[in-house]
Parts: structure tokens; sequence; C-alpha cells
């Protein structure tokens, strides 16, 4: 039996959070001393495959360079992965994936199709069928132990390390699955173009609430900041609802889960739902003029102090 | 044309939610129980596209214990037009939930099935895509613009890093995310109405189905809590101890 990975990707580069779901699989590979294969499927993603192939703890990479996988539908994929597992050469124990918009759209399609369960969004493995995983956003943490006999399971990245990326030398295998073709026709896709990193794999996050005022005091008292450090820039829901900044800087229960280094949260009162999404951080620095915000009862460093002076002072002082 | 649209009862998102001592489950007794928040979205959804007049009837579902009737109640109450309810005391998992509503998709008919992205108990994220694959359909997941024209949707979707259109044939499943709408609330006539619209109560037996868990929950916990650090006097102590304590800068 053997792990199957699921290759978070555009085409081009691979995706950091396809390490961290290695880790997750080489955990349950310690445990049963299965290997571990990631899948790639898309449309001239050869280089894809080379990256994957060099992730240290990989034994095999499965390609399947189709063009009608390039534009990464749910319908496409699920179709692709089904098809390897039930007709490919090798029996996998366990498909993970990444829990990323590609990895929560495709995965519940792959179980369905095997009628199996899928076990969402795991943050630790404590034995091959046994997971733990948040419920109520994150407020109460469930085990759960899995009968089927595929586990169908996405990741949440900010639960494992990554895996290195570097070192490794799996070989590189063209699948014969024949996935099915009939999918939506894919008419546009608006990433926000950023020079900043990207939130969920930057090592440091300058996150903003409702206490910047508005979105041109977002940029001018964050942008350097953030700038100074390298750092990805957040917001919490009540900044996006309010128009500052655009919904994929969200932080929290209805956006992203993130867990940097350091987390820098500023003119943020607190929120349960933005706790939800960052209370995993590794440091946690409150810059907020009411004392009584709640963000100061989970922060490492709190300052109590009028962010507009604070926020130019520190980036002025690095 | 029929739009079926699945609605979870689950605890208020306002209730601050509790593990039982015993480690078995979370506290629900005197605790508040609503719509699922998204779920609340997709029926508001629907019943927008039979107001601009391309739908004839809103069919609201849900399974579970007898009290979601309640639910099906508020979602008659928002316009619906009327509700099924697959009555267990069995605990659902999305694949059972999914199965169920199949069949409920293979006697009803549906063109289009709108349901909220997930529900705010378990978070699962599945019951739309697995209904989709069970029934052969497209999916659209995270909605936050959906149109219609004749027998094809176009829909954009929230994924990570921005937005996605896609374009596809009707039947297919769609699933609500926040930014799609702002529901109505329902106006005391319309609640008085909604007591007499039509509700069928269907047991999971007579749909066929085998709804048990697949998925044995052995342990409910708390989250270890993150104390609070201490207070800085002023920026350059903060930098200070980011420096030589956490050594994070």
């Amino acid at each position: 039996m053997a792990i199957l990975v699921i290759a978070e990707h555009n085409n081009v580069s691979l995706h950091a959070s396809t390490l961290n779901t290695v880790s997750a699989a080489s955990r349950i590979a310690s445990l049963t001393s299965s290997e571990i294969h990631v899948l790639v499927g898309g449309a001239a993603c050869r280089a894809v495959a080379e990256a994957a192939a060099r992730i240290a703890g990989v034994a095999k990479v499965k390609l399947a360079d189709l063009p009608h996988l390039g534009d990464m539908t749910a319908e496409s994929h699920a179709a692709l992965i089904v098809a390897e597992v039930t007709n490919g050469t090798t029996a996998y124990s366990h498909i993970l994936s990444p829990a990323t918009s590609h990895g929560k759209n495709t995965l519940p399609r792959v179980a369905a199709l095997l009628d199996v369960a899928q076990i969402s969004e795991i943050i630790a493995v404590e034995d091959v069928d046994t997971f733990v995983r948040p419920f109520y956003a994150g407020n109460v943490l469930v085990t759960v132990k899995s009968s089927d006999v595929t586990k169908v399971i996405t990741v949440r990245t900010t639960g494992f390390d990554a895996a290195i990326s570097e070192g490794g030398t799996a070989v590189i295998e063209d699948t014969s699955a024949t996935p099915d073709a009939k999918q939506p026709r894919l008419i546009s896709r608006e990433l926000s173009k950023s020079t900043r990193p990207e939130l969920g794999a930057a090592k440091v996050i300058v996150s903003g609430g409702r206490g910047l005022g508005n979105g041109e005091n977002f940029q001018s008292v964050l942008g350097p900041l953030a700038d100074k450090l390298g750092a990805a820039l957040g917001a919490t829901r009540a900044a996006v609802d309010a128009g500052f900044v655009p919904n994929d800087y969200q932080v929290g229960q209805t956006g992203k889960i993130v867990a940097p280094q350091l987390y820098i949260a500023v003119g943020i009162s607190g929120a349960f739902q933005h706790l939800a999404g960052m209370k995993d951080s590794k440091v946690i620095v409150a810059i907020n003029k009411d004392p009584d915000a709640p963000i100061f009862q989970i922060a490492d460093y709190g300052l109590v102090a009028d962010l507009f002076t604070a926020v130019p002072e520190f980036t002025a002082a690095l | 044309m029929k739009i079926v649209v699945p609605v979870k009862r689950v605890i208020d998102y306002n209730v601050k939610v509790r593990v039982k001592a015993d480690h078995s489950g979370v506290d629900v007794s005197n605790v508040k129980m609503s719509m699922n928040p998204f779920d609340e979205i997709a029926v508001e959804e629907a019943v927008r596209i039979k107001e601009a007049g391309n739908a004839d009837e809103v069919i609201v579902v849900s399974c579970g214990v007898a009290s979601c009737q309640e639910t099906l109640r508020s979602a008659l109450a928002l316009g619906a037009d009327r509700a099924i309810i697959v009555e267990t005391d069995v605990e659902l998992q999305p694949l059972a939930v999914a199965k169920l509503l199949a069949a409920i998709c293979h006697k009803e008919k549906p063109q289009l099935v709108i349901c909220g992205k997930q529900a705010i108990d378990d978070d699962a994220n599945q019951t739309g895509q697995m209904l989709a694959a069970l029934m052969g359909w497209g999916q659209a997941t995270c909605a936050s613009k959906i149109t219609l024209n004749e027998n094809v949707a176009t829909v954009t979707r929230e994924i990570d890093g921005g937005l996605e259109t896609l374009e596809f044939p009707l039947p297919a499943v769609i699933s609500a995310d926040l930014r799609l709408n702002a529901p109505r609330y329902a106006t005391l006539p319309n609640i008085m109405k909604a007591k007499k619209k039509p509700l069928e109560t269907i047991n999971p037996g007579a749909l066929g189905v085998d709804v048990a868990p697949r998925l044995r929950t052995l342990k409910f916990s708390e989250p270890p809590k993150r104390g609070a650090g201490i207070k800085v006097a002023d920026v350059a102590q903060l930098i200070d101890k980011l420096k030589h304590e956490a050594k994070v800068l």
C-alpha cells in the first residue's frame, strides 16, 4: 500500500502547501512503512513533477500531463484521482491533498465516487486511521477514526511543517489513468497581483482592522511596515466588509487560516472570527489604543498606543 | 424549473460552544439553534432567482432530527415554497446527507441545487461536492455571483488569491459563499404563511439510503488556550523584545 499526495500547483510551479501535505503523509508513512507518491495533474506541467520529485521522502511522482487538466476543475481532477486509485498499478490506503481551494473543491468529489468519507482539514495524525480536525472554527478539536478502506483527507497546512523541498530523487512516471474530460468551461481567473509574499506562505504578516479608518490609511500606514519586514498584508473581515481592502486579504474563520512566525495585529480588536484564523501564529504582536481589546488576551507583546504614531515609529526604527 | 436547497440546523453562530466534561460531544442543552448561515444565503439566492422569474418552485430539504422542522419553517418564511424533512436520529455525516439529497434529486428532478458552502458546526465543506459527484453533475463551490441564462449557469467563485468564473450546463450544484447576497429578515406575515406551507416527512429507509456513519468520533476537546503575554511600554521596548526575546526580527 502507498499514500497518494495530490500536488497543488498552477502548471508552472509547485505550491508550498504540497510540502506540508507531504509531511502529514510522512507521519502516516512512518506508522505503516508505506511509500509516498505525488500525483501531478495538469497541462504542460512537467516542471512541477520535477520539483515534486525533489521533495525529501517522496518515492514516486505520477504525472498526468493532459490539456484538459490545465484549468484545474474539480470534475476533471476528481476523475483523474479516481481513475489513478481504482485502475492504476498501486493500491493506495490514503489520499491526501492540501486544504486549498482546489483540494477542498475536489476531494469530496473523489470520496463520494469511491463511496468513502472525507476527512476535512486535519491538523494532526494520531494513528493510520485516526486524525484530529477542528470543528466550530477551531473552537473544538475532534478526534475521528475512519473505518473506510481508502482514507480521503484534506490537510490544514498550518498543522504540519513543510517537508524539505530538495534532495529527493523520486522517479517520474507517466500515469496511464484516462480521466473523464467532461467539465465546466473556465471563463476567467483573476488573481490579485502583489509583490508581497502570499498570506498562506508568509513568515511575517502585518494585519489591519477597522482601526485603520479607511483604505488609504491601510496602505499608507501598514504598507511601509510590511515592505520593511518583507511581510504579507492581512486584514480582518470588518476591514474587508468596510471596503478598505479586497477579500483575499481576509484572515479568519471566513478567510485564510495562517500561522506565521510573526503576526502583527494593528487596530484589530480581536473578534473571535479573526482569532480563529491566526491564533496559531508563533509570536503575536498587538497594537491598539483600547487597553481592553480582546486581542491583548492572546498577544505575546501588546502595545497600547495610537497606531497612527506607533506604526510609523516602528517602521522607522527597523 | 425547480431549485432544491438543503438546510442544516446548527448551534446559532453567536453561541460560544462548550465541550462536555466527559469529551463526548458539545453541550447543546438550552443552546439556541438556527439555520446554518451559509444555507440562509442559499435560500435567499434561490428565492431571488424565483422572484426574477427564472424558477417556478423552491424546495427546502433538511436531514436530521424532528426539530429540523423549525429550520425548514424559517426557510419557508424566507420564501421557499415547500419543505421535505428526512427524519432520523442517526448522526448524519456528509456522505450520508449527500446520498439522501441525491435520492431526493432523483425524485424531484430539480435543475439546480444551491447549498451553503459549509456548515458552521463541523466545517466539513463536502456535501455539495459529494452530491454533484453522485449525480454526475457539474459544481461551483464558494459562489459569490450566479447568473442563469436558459440552461446555462455562469458562476463566479471565491478561490485562494482571487476569483474565477465558470460556465456550465444545468443541472448542477452551486454552493454559496458569504458574499453571494445578504439574506432578508422574515416578516411576521410571512412567518404566519410559512406555517401553512406543505412539509413532507420521509425516512431514510424509504429512500433506500444507508446512513450509518463512516467515521467514529473518539473525543471532543478544547484547543490549548493561548495565554496573554506582556504589555510593552513603547515601540523601542517592543523592538527590543522581538529582537532579543522572541528572536523574530
